[in-house]
């Protein structure tokens, strides 16, 4: 951080208030690069949990396999929810970008709607796994299955929480720096979700049921 | 780090410091590069789950591979369509931080892969392979008693 102010010293002699301006306008660009920074802290607790798979996703201890439990045309809808979610939200960064407040707050509200869509499928399948005696107590891959997708899920449902938290401060206040600024915070989030959703389909479900 | 020097002119108008200050185009994308984004990621997806649900490929361990191929391309489309990931944003920090997350997730994947499977007396198939049933994984269960 520090090279920020040392290197306009040096370029920017000429202008006495520049380094004045470099830090004034820092924590702007802090709150971005921080909250990415939390996005790969929570990346490696995703990768923890991708390696205990990894590890474990085979011990079935004479249980049922991925083969057998797995539902994969459910998995593809909860797939293709995640995806359209990342969109809507992506349209509602464009509309805020556009300083539309009604259409931003529209967008949002299919984005919540979709993630919720995408929670409630996730919930029904872990009550079915679980009604049937599948619980994460079964065996050593259903105990690292819940873990990953069960973490992922909490993710989006906390990511619910904000999104809604979001949509009554902008409906209250409007497109404010503030709230853009968290807007976009979220946006990270949310994206970053669908990329981890990307490592769990693919290699939780997908290739779960490969024999 | 070098934009911030351009921006002295935009000292007055603290008001869209966010539009100016913050590189807008990388950091919400276009309308264009949130569908071509799209577009890419519905066909990484959809050929996977075709691959596995039409079962394309004869052996297995073919088919994870390509899978596994198809969701790094995937993650590479997200991040460059929908988290606007470049070598610019943030002075280069982000994508340095990314760099070092993705180091970290290859040591901490490969390595746990690596000693688990010498952990279980080479008994714990490869990841493409099926578990045979009865003996070894009885075997892997008193191991993973054993660790606990």
């Amino acid at each position: 951080m520090s090279d920020t102010i040392i290197s306009s010293n040096g370029a920017m002699n000429a202008v006495p208030s520049s380094r004045f301006y470099v830090r004034e306008h820092h924590p702007e660009n802090g709150t971005m690069l921080g909250f990415w920074l939390y996005l790969m802290s929570d990346c490696l607790v995703f990768a923890c949990l991708f390696a205990t798979y990894a590890v474990l996703g085979r011990n079935y201890a004479g249980g049922p396999t991925g083969a057998e439990l797995f539902d994969l045309p459910l998995v593809a809808v909860n797939t293709s929810l995640l995806l359209l979610s990342s969109i809507t939200y992506g349209f509602a960064m464009l509309e805020m970008q556009d300083k539309r407040q009604r259409n931003t707050l529209i967008w949002l509200a299919i984005t919540g709607i979709l993630g919720a869509c995408f929670i409630g499928f996730e919930l029904t399948e872990f009550a079915h796994l679980i009604h049937e005696g599948n619980g994460p107590q079964r065996s050593g891959f259903l105990t690292s299955f819940f873990a990953l997708v069960a973490t992922h899920g909490l993710h989006v449902s906390f990511g619910i929480v904000w999104l809604v938290t979001l949509m009554t401060q902008v409906g209250k206040h409007g497109l404010t720096p503030e709230n853009r600024r968290r807007l976009m915070c979220l946006s990270m989030f949310w994206h970053f979700l669908d990329v981890v959703w990307i490592g769990v389909f693919t290699f939780v479900y997908l290739m779960g049921v490969l024999p | 780090m070098s934009t911030h020097h351009e921006n002295p002119a935009h000292d007055a108008d603290h008001g869209h410091h966010d539009d100016h200050g913050h590189h807008t185009h990388a950091d919400h994308g276009s309308l264009k590069s949130y569908v071509i984004g799209f577009l890419l990621a519905v066909v990484l997806t959809a050929i996977p789950f075709w691959l596995v649900m039409g079962k394309v490929f004869d052996k297995s361990s073919v088919t994870g591979l390509v899978l596994l191929a198809f969701a790094a391309v995937q993650v590479v489309v997200h991040m460059i369509y929908f988290l606007h990931m470049n070598t610019r944003s943030e002075g280069g920090w982000s994508m340095l931080a990314l760099i070092f997350t993705l180091m970290l997730v290859f040591i901490m994947l490969s390595g746990s892969l690596w000693v688990m499977y010498h952990l279980n007396h080479n008994m714990m198939p490869g990841m493409m392979e099926s578990a045979p049933e009865s003996i070894p994984q009885m075997h892997d269960m008193h191991d993973m008693n054993h660790m606990q």
